[in-house]
C-alpha cells in the first residue's frame, strides 16, 4: 500500500518526507519499545509508535525502516525532523490511539511481521 | 581500514551517532545490506549500552576483506555477572534509559543474535570491553 493512502486512512499529518509518499509498504510493526524493533529481521515495514524521541529515528535508521507513524498525537521535534530528513524518512503524526490505528491498517490489508 | 569513535556516557541525544557514521561507511564499501543491518543493529545496541551505563567509552572498528571487528571499551561500573546480564529480560537500566525505548534487558542477547562472534570482558568498578565480529565471507 502507498504511504499516501496510509496517511489518509489514519487522518495523519505528514511532517517529513512528503516527496516519498508514493513509496509502498506491506507490513507494520507497532511498538513503543525500540529494543523489540531492533530484533526484527524484516525491513519492508512501517513502524507505528507512541515513542516520540530521537532514538525512535535512530532505531529506524539502523533497522532500515523509512516510514514512522507517531500515534496518540505525539509530536515530532526539530531534532527528530532533521535526523529523519537526513535519512530520507517519512514521518506521520496521527491523532489516533495505537489500537485504533493498528485496526484500521490491519483491516485495510497491511500485514503483521509475526 | 580502521575507525575510532568516542562515546560520551549519559548523552542520549547523541547515542547512535557512531553507528550512523559507520553505517554510511559500510554503504560506501558496498557491503551486503543484510550484513550492514546485522552489524549496525549490534553496534547501535552496544553503543546505547555505553551511553546508558558507562562514563565514557571508545569504539574501535577494524574492517578488512575477511571481517568486521568491533571493539567497544568503556570506563564504567562494569558487569558483575555477565551470564546474568546476557539473560533476556535482565536489566539494570535507569528510568531515563527506559523512556528512550530501551532497557528491557534485550540488548546483549540481540547483539549475540546478530554477531558471528561476541566476547564480553568486564571488571567491576573499572569497565567493560565488548568485542563483536562479523565475517564477510560465508564458508
Amino acid at each position: 500500500m502507498k504511504i499516501e493512502q496510509i496517511a489518509e486512512l489514519l487522518n495523519g499529518k505528514v511532517v517529513c518526507g512528503e516527496e516519498y509518499l508514493d513509496r509502498c509498504v506491506n507490513s507494520v510493526f507497532a511498538s513503543d519499545l525500540m529494543s523489540d524493533v531492533l530484533t526484527l529481521r524484516s525491513d519492508d515495514l512501517l513502524l507505528m509508535t507512541g515513542l516520540g524521541n530521537v532514538q525512535t529515528i535512530r532505531t529506524a535508521e539502523m533497522s532500515d525502516i523509512n516510514t514512522i507513524i507517531f500515534v496518540r498525537n505525539k509530536k515530532v521535534n526539530e531534532e527528530m525532523l532533521q535526523l529523519a530528513a537526513e535519512n530520507d524518512m517519512v514521518l506521520i503524526e496521527c491523532p489516533y490511539s495505537m489500537f485504533r490505528a493498528s485496526g484500521i491498517l490491519y483491516q485495510a490489508g497491511l500485514e503483521p511481521i509475526y | 581500514m580502521q575507525f575510532e569513535y568516542i562515546i560520551e556516557g549519559g548523552n542520549f541525544s547523541k547515542a547512535g551517532t557512531a553507528s550512523s557514521l559507520f553505517k554510511k561507511v559500510l554503504k560506501q564499501l558496498n557491503v551486503d545490506p543484510k550484513l550492514i543491518k546485522r552489524t549496525v543493529v549490534a553496534l547501535y545496541e552496544a553503543e546505547v549500552n555505553i551511553v546508558a551505563h558507562a562514563y565514557n567509552g571508545v569504539i574501535r572498528i577494524d574492517i578488512d576483506t575477511e571481517r568486521i571487528y568491533i571493539n567497544l571499551t568503556d570506563n564504567g561500573p562494569g558487569i558483575p555477572d555477565i551470564e546474568l546480564a546476557m539473560q533476556k529480560g535482565y536489566s539494570t537500566a535507569t528510568p531515563e534509559v527506559r523512556e528512550m525505548g530501551f532497557g528491557a534487558g534485550m540488548g546483549l542477547s540481540n547483539i549475540k543474535a546478530n554477531a558471528d562472534n561476541l566476547r564480553i570482558q568486564s571488571e567491576v568498578g573499572k569497565g567493560t570491553t565488548v568485542e563483536i565480529e562479523f565475517l564477510l565471507k560465508e564458508d
